[in-house]
């Protein structure tokens, strides 16, 4: 009986911690089915109304910005490749960061790691304007390149890689190479596939890490034609519910990305048990 | 020049540690030797230094003709069965075979054929398509040779790899591993430090202490003929029964007993050692045991017990003598089988 209640009563506190965080985003959501003058008038609304198609193709269609020659629909496109990009390519360095620190006979790898980690403590932020500096340099500014390449080596995905690293006992490596696996063999053949689960679990993470980024894509990019979501966010201008939508659908590529690569995480973690 | 010939091998590591000194050792086409030794001996470096999975600090290592100290160990032709198996997690029983095979560049057809082979000998058919984590202890242990025997390599390694089972099952495998090994004819050096398993696995014994090769030759020689102290100490279950004791003009005072006309012209301490199954029952006997304790192991009895200066003591006899706890028994060496060694060195003088 107790055990019922104390289980009970810990329900009760999720359910009201879902709630609080889900119903302002309901709220924004159903809002952005009304047109603005019910909004204007009645503020907020918690039931959905009828102009949902018109508000979301007008907002993903209209041309913004100064020079109004930007789409919502080419913000999601910029993010898109720029997130991908940011994922994938940190990943493939954090990768083959780890394993040459773990792996290779580098004399100082341990310093070297920690080197490499309190680049954490130095944020994006800090060191925008030389960052920016060597970009304008290399002509790069207004390009996906431009965008991607500066936030691409990520200390904390190498901090992921290198400790399950050296979780693998070398008589893996050993065994391997008795069966006469190379270096570029091993790693390919044994520690990509055994870091699967964390490879999905670490693009999603810099899938959504490249998408939040708003100072540096802000800095980078001159031209409208590079704007992304969450500069969007900012300069989208126009009526209250065309905000609303676009901030819903703001948030549908990172959910989209967890739904999709959840699935492999989940199935990675079975399988290893 | 014999199939693998180790030759001066000495080992130091990085930090110092002398794991291996200077050791020679040549090992023949198709034998099977087993290095034994205490833990920390240097057993597993010596093992590893022919797979190429250590590099060598000094001496050469020849195996079928070829200097193998700068050889990679993927190019070495050796197969090895590590402790914990080590096999592929992530690769199912059938591709953990293949591996090597594939990485030789042998074509599909052949590989199939191969691995089906190694899995019919080794039994493990059933599993092939299996991960290592569904399989039982025993099973892994079998696709852990398999993977070794496929290649068929020029020598196989084998580092403690019954340790992880229990003991029914090691028994059975041991069994298993010196039938594969006759049938498929390999070299092999196989390393434990399991003294009854390195018995009956060997056609040759190496003895290792500190690094060093006391005691090199076949399981019986060793047994029959133990150069030093600690040979003698290590080979043999029960232990052998070492006494304090002198000798002087070819007569040993030990306990209180004395035996003459010893081979020796060795003069001074001694330690006199005396195998437990060496003793029998006579009246008047050199050697007086107060038995505290019988082990009936059903076809001995293990009878442990104290001499007349409180020295522990063993004695093995046929399980059909009934052995009182507190009874007095009087026994006789036999056959002279005693050893004698230089109590300062360790070295035999008899
Ligand atoms: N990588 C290493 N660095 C430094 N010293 C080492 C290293 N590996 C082993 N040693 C030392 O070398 C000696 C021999 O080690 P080795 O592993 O060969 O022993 P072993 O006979 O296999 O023992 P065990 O039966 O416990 O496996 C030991 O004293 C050990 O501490
Ligand atoms: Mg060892």
């Amino acid at each position: 009986m107790t055990r019922f209640i104390t289980s009970s009563f810990s329900h009760l506190i999720l359910l009201i911690g879902i709630l609080i965080m889900v119903i302002p985003v309901w709220m924004i959501f159903a809002s952005s089915t009304h047109t603005s003058s019910m909004i204007n008038m009645n503020g907020l609304q918690m039931f959905l109304g009828d102009s949902f198609y018109e508000n979301y193709l007008r907002v993903l269609l209209y041309k913004g910005g100064f020079f109004k020659e930007i789409t919502a629909l080419k913000m999601f496109f910029n993010s898109f490749i720029m997130a991908t990009g940011v994922a994938i390519l940190s990943v493939i360095t954090s990768l083959m960061a780890a394993y040459a620190l773990v792996y290779y006979r580098i004399k100082y790898a341990t310093l070297l790691f920690w080197i490499i980690f309190i680049t954490i403590l130095v944020p994006l932020e800090l060191r925008i304007f030389p960052t920016y500096s060597v970009m304008a340099e290399l002509n790069l500014v207004n390009s996906y390149f431009g965008l991607i390449v500066p936030i691409s080596a990520s200390a904390i995905a190498t901090l992921f890689f290198r400790q399950f690293y050296k979780t693998i006992p070398d008589e893996l490596l050993e065994s391997a190479k008795l069966d006469g696996a190379n270096t570029w063999r091993f790693f390919v053949d044994f520690l990509i596939p055994l870091s699967k689960t964390m490879i999905v679990a670490m693009l999603i993470f810099m899938f959504v890490f490249g998408y939040n980024q708003y100072l540096w894509p802000l800095l980078v990019t001159t031209s409208e034609q590079y704007w992304t979501v969450v500069m969007g966010l900012k300069m989208m201008s126009g009526s209250i519910v065309h905000r609303f939508a676009f901030v819903m659908m703001s948030m549908v590529p990172p959910i989209l990305i967890i739904i999709v690569l959840q699935k492999h995480f989940i199935k990675g973690v079975f399988q290893d048990k | 020049m014999s199939f693998l010939d180790l030759k001066n091998v000495t080992k130091i590591y990085p930090n110092g540690t002398k794991a291996v000194h200077e050791t020679s050792l040549s090992i023949d086409e198709g034998e099977f030797m087993v290095f034994v030794g205490p833990s920390g001996c240097g057993k597993s470096t010596l093992l590893r230094m022919v797979a190429g999975l250590e590099d060598i600090t000094e001496g050469d290592i020849n195996l079928d003709g070829k200097l193998m100290n700068e050889v990679d160990p993927s190019e070495r032709d050796v197969a090895m069965v590590f402790q914990n198996y080590a096999l592929y997690p992530h690769m199912n029983v059938y591709n953990n075979l293949a591996y090597g095979l594939k990485n030789r560049g042998i074509d599909k057809e052949t590989i199939e054929q191969k691995v089906n082979d190694a899995a019919k000998l080794l039994q493990i058919s059933d599993y092939l398509q299996r991960k290592p984590s569904m399989l039982s202890g025993g099973q892994r242990q079998r696709v852990a040779m398999g993977r070794a025997i496929v290649r068929n390599p020029k020598i196989f390694l084998f580092d403690e790899p019954l340790s992880n089972l229990d003991a029914k099952l090691r028994i059975q495998m041991r069994l298993e591993i010196k039938k594969l090994q006759q049938k498929v004819g390999v070299t092999s050096i196989f390393v434990t430090h399991d003294q009854v398993e390195a018995m009956t696995l060997a056609d040759r014994l190496a003895v290792i202490n500190n690094g060093i090769i006391e005691q090199l030759g076949t399981p019986i020689e060793i047994y029959d003929n133990p150069k030093s102290l600690f040979v003698a100490g290590f080979i043999g279950s029960p232990q052998m029964n070492f006494l304090d004791g002198n000798l002087k003009n070819k007569t040993l005072s030990a306990e209180s007993f004395k035996i003459k006309d010893i081979i020796s012209d060795f003069e001074g301490d001694v330690t006199l050692g005396i195998r437990p199954e060496h003793l029998s029952q006579k009246e008047n006997g050199l050697i007086n045991l107060k038995v505290d304790l019988v082990e009936q192991l059903g076809s001995d009895n293990l009878v442990y017990g104290q001499l007349k200066d409180k020295k522990d003591f063993c004695y093995r006899c046929p399980g059909n003598l009934i052995i009182e706890k507190g009874s007095n028994l009087s026994l006789n060496i036999e056959n002279n089988k005693y050893y004698i060694f230089d109590k300062s060195t360790g070295k035999r003088v008899n």
